[in-house]
């Protein structure tokens, strides 16, 4: 087997193990807003998001129209084209456009945190095993969770719900303690969403909105205040480094 | 109406989102100013995801606090995603026992 393939494959593992916990759990959500098995698992498998589809089994739940569905996926899913503008700057340059229009589909919150907290740049295979695992695990947990969620007991289940949130400090926290600005820039990323959270009037945002807000305005002021060292600037610092050892 | 058409419809939007700015970029940015925000944008997407939020997603409030501290704690000693998001979900477990 290829072996960068093979490494994402390893890498996409404790995602898949996340999906399928939140996604049972989203499955028995289905069930309950009378939407069935079936269905369910063709949305989770065409979706692969957690927050699009909990709000749109609600618009579905309501018999809401198509206009507010569309509106609502935008809102919520936003943040994605700032994910994948991020993306497509780590990818393989020589990636053939096909390939970008495959990687595209699974380019959830998690798949694109562990794609970025990656060592080199991006290839096809990598990308492919790291998705592979987590679209099984997000699918299949969808299903039982639809036609067996009442076997899980309660207490495991939303204890569950934290492991995604568990994965993103693991990425997040080894970066801000090796770098000062990434650190800054969580910090203020904490400060505007509780902002958006408690401050009376911010707090009828959208939540998909305020996510993108808040990104745009943290990674925006970590910009202005600590700009990255070009490419030039880093070889002569790994040089240095180099040279020093 | 029927359900399939909401779910195609939800399919589309969401996948032209994740796919036009994917390949609409052609080659590496050059300013310096938008390359170094993107290589912030996942920290703070990610941040911004989990905090507050967390903390209303499993009802026990002194098992996430715990939770999320124990999750800090291994990340920073180096510990893996799977071993960091495990006992992150292993607190609110323990917790939920208590109360």
């Amino acid at each position: 087997m290829n072996k960068e393939f093979k490494h994402g494959l390893k890498n996409g593992i404790p995602i898949a193990l996340g999906y399928f916990a939140v996604s049972f759990s989203l499955g028995i959500t289905m069930i309950a807003s009378g939407i069935s098995a079936a269905e369910g698992t063709v949305m989770s498998l065409s979706n692969l998001t957690s927050a699009g589809e909990f709000a749109g089994i609600r618009i579905i739940a309501v018999g809401g129209t198509l206009a507010e569905m569309v509106l609502t996926q935008v809102i919520i899913n936003l943040r994605y084209s700032l994910m994948s503008m991020s993306l497509s700057q780590k990818l393989e340059e020589s990636m053939s456009l096909w390939k970008k229009l495959i990687i595209a589909f699974a380019n959830t919150d998690e798949i694109f945190a562990v794609a970025m907290s990656h060592q080199k740049s991006l290839t096809f295979p990598f990308m492919a095993g790291l998705q592979l695992l987590p679209i099984l695990g997000w699918t299949l947990g969808t299903l039982l969770g639809a036609v067996a969620g009442n076997l899980m007991p309660e207490r495991i289940s939303i204890a569950m719900n934290v492991m995604l949130y568990g994965m993103f400090i693991a990425i997040v926290v080894p970066a801000a303690k090796k770098s000062k600005p990434v650190l800054i820039v969580a910090c203020m990323a904490i400060v505007f969403s509780c902002l958006f959270r408690y401050v009376p009037g911010l707090d009828k945002v959208s939540e998909g909105i305020a996510i993108s807000i808040c990104t745009v305005l943290a990674a925006g002021l970590g910009a202005v205040f600590f700009p990255v060292k070009d490419e030039n600037e880093n070889t002569s610092d790994t040089e240095e480094n180099i040279k020093k050892n | 109406m029927n359900v399939y058409i909401y779910i195609l419809v939800m399919a589309v939007v969401t996948y032209f989102i994740r796919m036009l700015p994917l390949t609409l970029i052609r080659g590496k940015i050059k300013s310096r100013f938008i390359k170094s925000f993107l290589n912030y944008v996942p920290y703070a997407c990610l941040i911004a995801m989990t905090f507050p939020a967390v903390f209303y997603s499993a009802g026990n409030l002194a098992g996430i606090i715990a939770g999320v501290g124990v999750a800090i704690i291994l990340a920073l000693i180096g510990k893996g995603l799977v071993t960091v998001a495990l006992a992150a979900s292993l607190m609110v477990f323990l917790f939920s026992f208590i109360q």
